[in-house]
């Protein structure tokens, strides 16, 4: 790990300043995905700014019925909030579906949203890597692409964002708070936050220098079934090959997004109107553009077979 | 011949000698202090933390972990480091009543944290219960993993008494219950290469019994 200078926040809008007009600053809040970056070198912040003591750790009602989630509100008190798991239940079971309660204990809202892809030649400093080191090439094109993206990428990157909040969080229509260096605050929609690699992967939000998230807004629940259902290749404490996330009603009229197949929450409204006529019509549609590799084309039909299972579980069927 | 038993080092003490010679031969004659990683010259923070019930007041390198803050900076190597990337759990602490890695969080983020590790639950005397019953079931093989499994154990309980769901409840809006299911999913953080998950198992669900 490099050296680094070391600093403790006093307020979001003090922290995004400092943020921008330091060399090599970031922003430090759980620690448990930069620190882990930091010891392989993939990271190497020169400056850390640790927003711990901000009050930003809150869950409170908002005006127009919703929720407003501080962005260090950790995984675990995200989960277990009691208005959460009764009207957002997609969103606690996304949160407990992903790491281990050591990790979660420790993970913050905001944090959760920014974690970098697990694709190994991100992590291995000894392959090129255009999201590590632009211009260096991607190693995951024609190299082992199980576990990458099947729609969305591009001929840069095929990484896969590894959220599953955050696919909960497109779902439920969330709204990402921040602050940016000047002082001026703004909303962005879930759906506008992650960016596709396009030419430049290492970009993977629209943040820009120094803009600090302060919160996440839940808009007023919608009712319905929430599945959060995600496969992976053990029971507990891995990432997913497919993920689906599904506010399901009783007509059979629903919203869907997928993790674990794309560089951000793969959801697309104009497909939604046919989620009645059943997974394999809808996920035609949704995956209509898929681009898969030899290794990773299971995930387009695993897609299918998991929204069927949800959509079976959504119908109180037992299967 | 040469009588050995003379020699009292621990035998983390030859580790300690054999990682100082190998130091020496590859910095040459440089204090540490000199030593600079990619042009930058390494920074020093001070921090103070309850662990275990005592006052810690160390100055240490930004970089060091809470891990290696217990280990090497107050000599409590009760908390194991196994991957040292959070994937392992051998490292798991309780900080602030929770369960967390310590190999990733840093010391100087833990300013006024109340820590309580392995050393702080029991004494050799005086064995927590969760320490007592993996010693009756035989809840460890080689012992590594065994600090972490102990924290880690005595944290779950807490969690679902605070009414914490997992992946496996089946019902998020009625309480949290101790199940073995329950249990193996929410311990599936702290790996046991030995194997002694059963053990492990028995022991943690004689503990939540007695609680019941």
């Amino acid at each position: 790990m490099k050296p680094f200078s070391y600093e403790r926040a006093t307020s979001p809008a003090a922290a995004a300043a400092a943020a921008a007009r330091t060399e090599g600053a970031k922003f430090i809040a759980g620690g448990t995905n930069l620190l882990d970056l930091m010891k392989i070198g993939v990271e190497e912040p020169m400056h850390l700014i640790d927003l711990n003591g901000l009050a930003l750790d809150t869950i409170e009602a908002t005006s127009d019925g919703g929720l407003r989630i501080g962005a260090l509100v950790r995984n675990t008190d995200l989960a277990a909030d009691q208005r959460v798991r009764r009207d957002y239940g997609l969103l606690s079971r996304a949160l407990l579906a992903g790491a281990s309660g050591q990790l979660r204990n420790k993970a913050t809202t905001a944090g959760n949203l920014l974690q970098r892809t697990r694709c190994p030649y991100f992590y291995d400093t000894n392959q090129p890597c255009n999201k590590r080191l632009p211009g260096s090439g991607c190693a995951a094109i024609g190299g082992s692409s199980r576990s990458l993206a099947v729609i969305g990428g591009s001929a840069s990157c095929i990484a896969v964002q590894p959220s599953d909040m955050a696919v909960a969080m497109r779902v439920l229509d969330a709204v990402v708070e921040t602050v940016r260096a000047d002082g001026q605050t703004r909303r962005i929609p879930i759906a506008d936050f992650h960016r596709l690699p396009g030419a430049r992967p290492h970009v993977e939000t629209v943040l820009e220098r120094g803009e600090l998230i302060t919160g996440v807004t839940l808009p007023k629940p919608v009712g319905g079934m929430h599945i959060y259902h995600k496969v992976r290749d053990r029971a507990s404490y891995a990432f997913a090959l497919v993920s689906v996330a599904a506010i399901v009603q009783k007509d059979g009229s629903g919203r869907v997004a997928l993790g674990g197949v794309a560089p951000k929450p793969w959801r697309d409204e104009a497909a939604e109107p046919y989620l009645p006529q059943g997974a394999k019509i809808f996920t035609a549609h949704l995956l209509a553009n898929a681009t898969p590799t030899g290794e990773n084309a299971f995930k387009v039909v695993l897609a299918e077979r998991t929204l069927h299972a949800v959509l079976a579980e959504a119908k109180g069927d037992a299967s | 011949m040469n009588d050995f038993s003379k020699w009292k080092f621990t035998r983390r003490e030859v580790l300690k000698l054999g990682a100082a010679s190998a130091g020496a031969l590859a910095a040459g004659s440089l204090p540490a202090a000199q030593i600079t990683d990619g042009g930058r010259k390494p920074v020093n923070a001070s921090v103070a933390m309850d662990v275990n019930g005592t006052p810690q007041n160390v100055t240490l390198d930004t970089r060091t972990t809470l891990l290696d803050a217990l280990r090497e900076h107050m000599h409590l190597t009760g908390t194991k480091k196994g991957c040292d990337h959070g994937q392992c759990g051998a490292c798991t602490v309780i900080v602030d009543g929770r369960r967390i890695n310590s190999c990733l969080t840093l010391a100087v983020m833990h300013q006024g944290a109340k820590v309580t590790t392995i050393e702080g639950l029991g004494t050799p005397t005086n064995l927590h219960p969760m320490q007592a019953s993996f010693v009756k079931h035989d809840g460890y093989q080689c012992g590594y993993c065994t600090p972490g499994q102990i924290c880690s154990a005595v944290a779950v309980l807490d969690e679902i008494r605070n009414d914490i769901p997992s992946h496996v409840s089946a019902d998020l809006t009625v309480k949290a219950q101790f199940t073995t299911t329950e249990l193996r999913e929410r311990m599936s953080g702290n790996i046991c290469r030995c194997g002694a998950y059963s053990n492990i198992v028995e022991a943690i669900t004689e503990v939540a019994g007695s609680h019941a």
